[in-house]
């Protein structure tokens, strides 16, 4: 039987994994997709516990996957406005490397 | 007992209009006089008219107070005030005792208020301030609302309102002419004299003060008349005895009295008629007044009974001794003034209080009549100085040019005295009017029969000797010599011949002038038939009896009023001897001086008490106040205790302590350090802010791992 | 081991691997398919657990339009892989570190504070109907009406935001570079 623990196992190595991608990449391309990821992460464990709660009380339960929703909006949305960000960079510094944009630096 | 005024019928009604009359009179010349030209008749008689109801109203209200028999009764105006166990009205006191004195005040005032047109007219001219006129009666009125304050007030505090205020309008008219002297010089010593008035008349207050405080403490927290009155006959011997020596004090200062009569002689610096109105008739009788107000005290102890009267003995005797050697025609009159005080003093204080009364209202005709006539004669010779000034003038021009000068400088420094009885003599013809009213005057002062003089000094000369003996005889002494000095002034200003120009050419005095003196002269002789010493013509014993009780009615004993007259008529004879039968002539030396040597000339120098004052008071004061002033409040509060203990220790502190230690190097060192420690931190911390994304993301995880590693372990 | 348990184990293998394969893949291109294959698994899992909605919507929104706008941006700007860092050495080493740490944490955190060991039955047919879906709906437009307004607005704000950043006006001569 599969319980609520794996889901939350599955997503924690999932956010782990989209955490290491923004620390670890220079390309803001893929640190927005691991962004992505750990959104999707948090996601799966909405829905996960929304289920167990739904089992638990034995009635439909739909906050978990509304929060989900509004979740995928904000990430629409965010997604939107950070890829507008980036082509704007590219066409000042003519790279994405997120290293070379560093002048905000103390 | 209850404060509430008794109002029974009569015209007590109007009593309010005693004060009220005045202090109208003196708001409407204040506030319209200038600002409508008012003349000099309208504000005079503006004044009088104020003056001249007030008299009405006391006559009223004296006729109101014999229909129902003297029965005292205490119009209510307003309560003035009430703090804790002390609660005061403004109530007027009316009596016989109070009525009398409202009637000579009014009275003899609305006079002098007469008189006062037509000297001040010619005054302000020779001085050359036209428009101090109104002031003058307004001044005049306010003095005569304070006495009447005084003298109805039905408690001791009230009392001592109306003694402030005619001692603050004393100041005022003392120093009318405050940027001159008598002769019209620019100077300060009027001033000077209205301060030592004021500043004498402040001595005498405080012992006032100090009676009331012990009357409030020790008679029942009151201070109005009846409740102390009552309350004393249960009181300790020794409180009262106190209280009586205070008043004394006030006494000795407001009656000039010994030691504080100094101020009354100076007091002459003002206009005439205020030296007649208050220095001689009314003003100075407030002591008088007082002791005779506060008799159930004084009845209650003979002690202090005894002293007050020596007191007025002494005074009369010394004051008339400095008489004889005055030259001033109105110093002479002032020391008269003092003398005679004293002995109305000495007649209060032996119990004699209708005595004593009787003589104030017969000294305030006669002495209010000889200083009038004074201001009469010093206006006369006024006037003929500036006749034969005129007269004069041309050819003193022509002099001046041929003197290279000198006479010019001469003539400056001799100034013209009008006062003084040497540049008079032979005034008899110039002013004959004013000659006779001072002749009435004289006489009367002089005690020879039957002017009222007469009758009021031998009463007290007889309560004298059956009481005092020792007072008699000053009493009598003195009464020899002011017959004397009054013998010395006549021959020496109105018999021999002028012994100046302005004196040939002196001219008689304005109708004003002389009519209100010829009402004066009247009541100077006829003023004794108030209390004749036979029976049944005790008319003032019997009045007064109404407040004191019954009063003991002393027929006329022939012994005394012979000695007393015998005696006043050979120091006429006397002075007749020394000043009538051989005129003085000009420049000529007083010929007392010679055979009297150094006597006359301490009577000359006021026995020099004046100058004993400025050594015994003045001179320490100054020292002890120099003293204060140089070493102990500069040298040592300011040099010693501000600048060096205060002032160093404050810039030691502040230098050394809290700007070396506590400030440079505590807080300096703290602000600093933390300067210091930020910079240093900053400087390393900004190499974590390098800019890069992925670096502050890591700080983001480091921050989640802790906290999450926290919520385990915790 | 039961049928259901398998299905898990294969399909969380799968997305962990899209995952890794995503974050490590030096070509731009194969990151985003490893993504988009990953967010399918994501949406298997969704149906597994009952929400047929949220699966759909996730491969519709996500794994549909979202990607496809990183696959726009990754041809547009036409870069698909960086040369080897310079900067920051340590950087790759303490985020391992921390990032196993976390996995750690967080998962002994979740276990050990709720245990959460219930099974979860895989859904009946009821779950896949239409009145399901209306109950959804009825809770998101009534319970959560303010939420969603919200979000509507956020999206407004964002779809001005993106146009207002990629707008160019050339202004000739202003040269301040804040055209």
């Amino acid at each position: 039987m599969v319980s609520v623990n794996y889901y939350i196992i599955l997503s924690a190595i999932l956010f782990t994994i989209g955490a290491l991608g923004v620390l670890i990449r220079r390309n803001p391309l893929i640190i927005f997709m691991s962004i992505e990821l750990m959104l999707n992460a948090a996601n799966l464990a909405f829905v996960a516990f929304g289920r167990s709660f739904e089992l638990t009380q034995g009635k439909p339960f739909f906050t978990g996957q509304i929060f989900v929703f509004f979740v995928i909006a904000v990430a629409a949305a965010e997604v939107a406005v950070g890829l507008a960000l980036i082509v704007e960079i590219f066409k000042t510094k003519n790279t994405v490397n997120i290293d070379e944009v560093n002048s905000l630096k103390g | 007992m209850h404060l509430s005024a008794t109002t029974s019928g009569g015209f007590f009604f109007l009593a309010p209009w005693l004060v009220f009359a005045p202090i109208l009179g003196l708001f409407i010349n204040l506030i319209f006089a200038k600002r409508f030209k008012f003349s000099e008749n309208l504000i005079g008689g503006i004044a009088s008219a104020a003056s001249g109801a007030a008299f009405i109203v006391s006559i009223l209200l004296a006729y109101s107070l014999s229909l129902q028999h003297g029965e005292v009764v205490r119009w209510r105006l307003a309560e003035w005030f009430s703090i804790g166990a002390l609660s005061l009205d403004w109530t007027f006191r009316i009596d016989s005792l109070s009525a009398t004195m409202m009637l000579v005040i009014s009275g003899v005032g609305t006079l002098i208020h007469i008189y006062a047109i037509g000297y001040m007219h010619e005054d302000v001219r020779f001085k050359h301030e036209e428009g101090r006129f109104a002031r003058f009666f307004i001044f005049l009125n306010l003095f005569l609302a304070s006495m009447l304050v005084l003298v109805s007030g039905d408690s001791y505090l009230m009392l001592f309102v109306g003694w402030e205020g005619v001692g603050f309008c004393s100041f005022l008219l003392i120093g009318f002419w405050f940027e001159m002297d008598t002769l019209a010089r620019s100077s300060w010593a009027n001033s000077n004299a209205a301060k030592k008035a004021f500043i004498a008349n402040r001595v005498g207050d405080f012992g006032f003060l100090i009676a009331s405080f012990l009357i409030f403490w020790n008679l029942g927290h009151s201070l109005q008349f009846d409740h102390v009155f009552e309350a004393a006959k249960n009181a300790p011997p020794g409180v009262i005895v106190a209280i009586t020596l205070f008043l004394l004090l006030g006494v000795a200062g407001k009656s000039a009295q010994i030691p504080l009569y100094i101020w009354l002689p100076d007091a002459m610096a003002g206009p005439t008629p205020v030296s007649a109105l208050m220095h001689a008739a009314t003003m100075v009788t407030a002591g008088v007044y007082l002791v005779t107000r506060s008799a159930p005290f004084y009845n209650l102890v003979p002690d202090a009974q005894y002293i007050v009267t020596m007191v007025g003995a002494v005074t009369a005797l010394f004051a008339a001794t400095i008489a004889v050697g005055q030259y001033d025609i109105k110093k002479v009159l002032a020391y008269s003034t003092v003398s005679q005080l004293g002995f109305m003093v000495a007649a209060v204080g032996m119990g004699a209080y209708v005595a004593g009364f009787f003589h104030l209202i017969a000294h305030a005709f006669f002495k209010a009549l000889l200083f009038l006539s004074a201001g009469s004669v010093i206006l006369g010779l006024e006037r003929g100085h500036h006749h034969a000034e005129h007269d004069e003038k041309p050819k003193g021009k022509k002099g001046k040019k041929e003197e290279h000068g000198h006479a010019e400088h001469d003539e400056h420094e001799h100034v013209f005295d009008p006062g003084d009885m040497r540049n008079m003599g032979g005034m008899r013809k110039t002013m004959p009017v004013t000659f006779w009213m001072y002749l009435i005057g004289a006489l009367a002062l002089s005690g020879i029969f039957p002017f009222a003089g007469f009758w009021s000094k031998d009463e007290i000369l007889l309560d004298a000797k059956l009481h005092y003996p020792a007072a008699y005889w000053l009493l009598t002494i003195a009464a020899f010599f002011t017959a004397f000095y009054m013998g010395r002034q006549i021959w020496m200003v109105f018999f021999g011949t002028a012994r100046t120009e302005p004196a040939r050419h002196a001219q008689e005095s304005p109708k004003v002038m002389t009519l209100p003196l010829a009402a004066l002269a009247i009541l100077s002789v006829v003023g004794g038939a108030l209390n004749l010493p036979f029976e049944g013509f005790h008319n003032l014993g019997h009045w007064l009896g109404y407040t004191f009780g019954e009063v003991e009615a002393l027929p006329l004993n022939l012994q005394v009023a012979g000695v007393s007259t015998l005696l006043a008529l050979i120091a006429i004879g006397i002075s007749w001897l020394i000043y009538g039968r051989k005129p003085l002539q000009t420049g000529e030396t007083d010929p007392l001086k010679k055979p009297l040597g150094a006597i006359f000339t301490g009577m000359e120098n006021k026995w020099f008490v004046d100058e004993g004052y400025a050594a015994l008071v003045i001179k320490p004061f100054d020292k002890l106040s120099q003293f204060l002033a140089d070493v102990v409040d500069w040298r040592f509060w300011h040099d010693f205790v501000h600048e060096r203990v205060i002032a160093g220790t404050y810039n030691w502190v502040s230098s050394s302590a809290l700007d070396q230690y506590a400030d440079k190097k505590g807080i300096d060192a703290v602000a600093n350090g933390l300067a210091t420690v930020s910079q240093w931190l900053s400087a390393r911390m900004r190499k974590i802010q390098n800019g890069f994304v992925r670096s502050y993301a890591l700080s983001v995880l480091l921050g989640v791992v802790l906290i999450l590693g926290y919520l385990i372990f915790k | 081991m039961t049928s259901d348990l398998i299905v898990f184990i294969l399909l969380a293998l799968i997305a962990v691997a899209s995952a890794l394969g995503m974050a490590f893949s030096q070509n731009t291109v194969y990151a985003a398919l490893y993504l988009v294959l990953n967010f399918i698994v994501v949406a298997v899992f969704y149906l597994l657990l009952g929400a047929p909605f949220i699966a759909m919507a996730q491969i519709t929104v996500y794994a549909g339009a979202i990607m496809v706008l990183f696959v726009f941006v990754i041809m547009l700007l036409g870069v698909q892989s960086l040369p080897p860092a310079k900067t920051l050495p340590w950087q790759k080493p303490l985020a391992v570190v921390l990032a196993i740490l976390l996995a750690v944490e967080s998962t002994y955190l979740l276990l050990s504070r709720a245990p959460l060991t219930q099974a979860l039955a895989a859904p009946d047919a009821s779950a896949n109907t239409t009145s399901n879906l209306q109950q959804m709906a009825l809770a998101l437009f009534s319970e959560y009406l303010l939420p969603f307004e919200i979000t509507s607005i956020l999206l407004l704000v964002a779809m001005v935001g993106a146009i207002v950043l990629s707008k160019h006006e050339k202004k000739a001569g202003s040269g301040n570079g804040l055209g």
